[in-house]
């Protein structure tokens, strides 16, 4: 049902048969996607919504798009650094593909501390979405990987446009070979791994985009557990690390063992405001090998090289200052909570229709999603508090 | 620059100087956890380091040797004049912005901001209908390279110039579209290489060229900054209409163009069917490392079952990429303005001029010195020789780094890149030390 309510305009409807195609067949992989990726969808949505209702006061709780300002102390460390490259001592030009050395080191001593993360184990990027789609490429097509089901749609979609996965099975809302596990208020969130088949690839976001959950010590260790026994190897989205409160773990790699089985992806995005500003990380150990004793580090260090051509100067330079002593304390204000309803595509309409309030339905995450719907706390809190106002109203 | 480890670079008979095979330094590892996930047999194809990186070690090699030696970089092509200042303090005040309630900004379009789109599209393809939700914006030509080759996928064929911008050829590599190297010609089996040289005016005899899915097209050319004319480019696109192929034209370079010859592909009749361009700040605005480029896919560009391309490489952006960082894409919307694009164009004639100063230079020793024209690259002939070993003579007698051609293809065993950016100082200096040498 979300692969019909998910339909972008049939890009055949207006083919002019007569017109000239080339000879060029369509990468099959491409077509094996159902839809559009599952943000902009929502973004229509919203825009379509709004058309509709000009004089509604709509309130964005779908896509996780942060909207307060960036402290100072970051934005003028881009500011000076921008000005900085009208001047002859202040230019420079390509930078190091993997990052500036100032920063790679600041984020190997701000996140990594005492857990053997080094400076040369770090690649800045220009966000995790892109490090994800990199990392595929590295992985290639013959590897097969297991998600959280739901899970953020892109180690899914990106699975699928590399070739690693069958057709979609419309009766279970799944792709061939990839190994969903199952996340539900049954399990507490964590998927029963007694029941999880071995993959090469084991994709792990805790805290969790969309369920909201932190996975604990005890939980981190068995999956490192389960890929040392299976020899997989864990990508782990640390991306909203900085919103654990309780003592959950933030890096995969306070678990012990965890720098042969395991590589992490994070962003500045929702720990900086960063989202528009582009800027991420993923550290991989050396101590992460490939079966023929291959370093994946170095792998990856010529995809880096090759297919990307490093982070924009003037955002690593926000960063920078965002690790900072300043730049910490200046952050520390920022809370989280997330919140699920039971829906669907339906509920969201629903929803939508009834309070102007955009959500993301559940099924957009996976099967595991349906019969849920995400709620993004990024907003500002006058909005948050009347969404909370209409939701009240609606479920009275 | 990565820790690389240390291996003899051994002059050999192979085109292209391959280093000592990686596989003999797994044996440190026999005893260390291995997980049992395979390497991407792909990446195993790889025969070196990316070319780039590869010319910084070996930089980073000699000043190391030298301590005192002023060493001049005429290698890597980077951009070294700091920008102006309409295109600095816009990004600046974008950035001062961001830390205020109206000024914030988060998630942008993947596709890039629609008011830069326009600007592209106005600047660079007026007249010749291409509308800017045609024009992808991106954070430079290398990453749109690779991402346009995840839409392509592994099922398919390319034809690349030969000696060109070692990109096309690494990412298809990459992605599963070719064989092995073969090591006596150095060329990957299944890539057709269009050879391009004095013999033919660096323009390929298409009657030789066998048909591929994908034509990778740089024209002005990296490394050899040849421009095609209007005539041949005619001649590209009616061989992809002949074979139904796709042209992927990389214009990074066409405001370097001094001779009248075409800029876009687009330019061409016809050639919105069979035609994707990319394209870049880089070399246009300095913005080497504020990250920002674009690519252009005509709406009636089609797959073969009519499927139009630009459905797909919009998916590849939105699930791939989050867009060009905003602060960047203001830059660009500035350096496109009327002021902006003054300035910036001012500084693309400074580097021409440096162009000219080292064209001057090479024929002055009666060297063979191509492009520079209209590109900020020169390709200099050293008939005869391995293009490592003049590099190595060159950095060691006169500590100017080049770029050897071999690096760019077979085709370019014969021949060094030299490129025109640099501080005018610098280029003057180095036109000394080369007449002193090569004298």
């Amino acid at each position: 049902m979300a692969a019909i309510l998910f339909q972008s305009p049939n890009p055949y409807r207006n083919l002019n048969t007569r017109a000239y195609k080339t000879k060029v067949s369509r990468n099959e992989n491409l077509a094996k996607l159902q839809a559009g990726y599952l943000f902009p969808e929502i973004a229509r949505r919203r825009a379509a919504h709004m058309l509709k209702y000009p004089d509604a006061q709509v309130i964005s709780l779908g896509i996780g798009d942060t909207t307060e300002p960036i402290p100072e102390v970051i934005t003028s460390a881009m500011s000076k650094r921008s000005y900085a490259l009208s001047t002859v001592d202040g230019y420079s030009g390509y930078g190091a593909e993997q990052g500036a050395k100032q920063l790679r080191a600041a984020i190997a001593s701000t996140y990594y501390a005492d857990l053997g993360i080094e400076e040369d184990d770090i690649f800045v990027s220009d966000g995790a979405k892109s490090d994800i789609s990199r990392l595929q490429v590295l992985f290639g097509s013959n590897v097969t990987m297991a998600v959280q089901d739901p899970s953020y749609p892109a180690y899914v979609d990106s699975s699928v446009i590399l070739g690693q996965t069958g057709q979609f099975q419309k009766d279970v809302e799944k792709y061939g070979n990839i190994e969903y596990m199952r996340c539900t208020p049954e399990n507490g969130f964590f998927p029963d791994l007694s029941t999880v088949r071995r993959t090469d690839i084991i994709f792990f976001c805790s805290p969790n985009n969309p369920t909201g959950y932190a996975a604990s010590r005890e939980q981190l260790t068995r999956i490192v557990q389960f890929a040392k026994e299976n020899g997989s190897i864990i990508v782990y989205d640390s991306a909203y690390a900085m919103y654990v409160s309780d003592d959950s773990p933030r890096s995969i790699f306070e678990i012990p063992g965890a720098k042969e089985v395991a590589l992490e992806v994070s962003s500045f995005s929702k720990y900086a405001g960063f989202t528009g500003v582009r800027l991420g990380w993923t550290a991989i150990p050396k101590d992460l090998l490939y079966s023929d004793g291959f370093p994946l580090a170095k792998d990856f260090n010529r995809i880096v090289c090759t297919c990307f051509n490093g982070a924009s100067n003037i955002a690593q330079a926000g960063g920078l200052a965002c690790v900072s002593a300043e730049g910490i304390k200046a952050k520390t204000h920022h809370t989280f909570g997330s919140t699920f309803l039971a829906g669907s595509w339906d509920v969201f309409s629903e929803i939508l229709e009834k309070t102007h309030v955009v959500t993301t339905p559940g099924s957009g995450f996976g099967p595991g999603g349906e019969g849920f719907v995400r709620v993004s706390a990024f907003g500002h809190r006058e909005n948050v508090l009347e969404a909370c106002r209409r939701f009240k109203q609606l479920y009275k | 620059m990565y820790k690389s480890l240390s291996f003899a670079f051994m002059p050999c008979k192979t085109i292209l100087q391959p280093r000592a095979s990686i596989k003999t330094q797994d044996n440190e590892n026999v005893t260390s956890y291995r997980t049992k996930v395979a390497r991407n047999p792909t990446m195993e194809r790889l025969q070196y380091n990316y070319l780039f990186p590869e010319i910084s070690a070996r930089e980073a090699q000699h000043v190391k040797k030298y301590p005192n030696a002023k060493v001049i970089s005429l290698g890597i092509g980077d951009t070294t004049e700091p920008l102006p200042d309409v295109v600095a303090l816009s990004m600046a005040n974008y950035a001062h912005g961001l830390a205020t309630p109206t000024g914030y900004r988060g998630y942008g379009a993947e596709q890039g901001s629609k008011e830069l789109r326009k600007a592209i599209a106005e600047t660079f393809y007026k007249d010749m209908g291409i509308q800017d939700t045609e024009v992808f914006v991106s954070d430079g030509a290398q990453c749109d390279i690779s991402r346009l080759q995840l839409l392509f996928g592994s099922n398919m064929s390319i034809a690349v110039q030969d000696p060109i911008f070692p990109a096309y050829i690494d990412s298809s590599v990459i992605i599963g579209q070719t064989g092995d190297v073969e090591t006596e010609s150095g060329r990957y089996q299944n890539i057709e290489y269009m050879k391009c040289g004095p013999q033919n005016s660096f323009f390929p005899d298409l009657s030789k060229t066998a048909r591929t899915d994908i034509i990778f097209f740089c024209s002005p050319n990296n490394p050899t900054g040849h421009a095609a004319s209007w005539e041949q480019l005619e001649q590209v696109v009616r061989f992809a209409q002949e074979n139904g192929s796709i042209i992927v034209y990389d214009s990074a370079y066409a405001v370097y163009i001094t001779d009248g010859s075409p800029r876009s592909i687009y330019e061409i009749p016809g050639a919105k069917k069979v035609a994707i361009e990319v394209s870049s700040f880089s070399k246009i605005a300095g913005f080497t490392g504020v990250r920002l480029g674009w690519t252009v896919v005509p709406k009636e560009l089609m797959y073969s079952n009519g499927f139009p391309v630009i459905n797909d490489f919009n998916r590849i952006v939105c699930t791939c990429f989050n867009g060009a960082s905003r602060i960047a894409q203001a830059g660009g919307l500035a350096s496109l303005s009327k002021e902006g694009f003054k300035a910036v164009i001012s500084l693309v004639d400074y580097y021409k001029e440096n162009a000219e100063i080292l064209l001057e230079t090479f024929k002055s020793l009666g060297l063979r010195a191509y492009g520079g024209v209209n590109a900020p690259y020169l390709w200099v002939h050293f008939p005869g020789s391995n293009s490592w070993d003049v590099f190595n003579e060159i950095l060691e007698k006169t500590h100017i780094i080049t770029v050897p051609g071999s690096g760019f293809g077979p085709a370019g065993k014969e021949f060094i890149r030299v490129t025109a950016f640099g501080h005018r100082e610098n280029i003057l200096q180095a036109s000394d030390r080369l007449t002193s040498l090569l004298k």
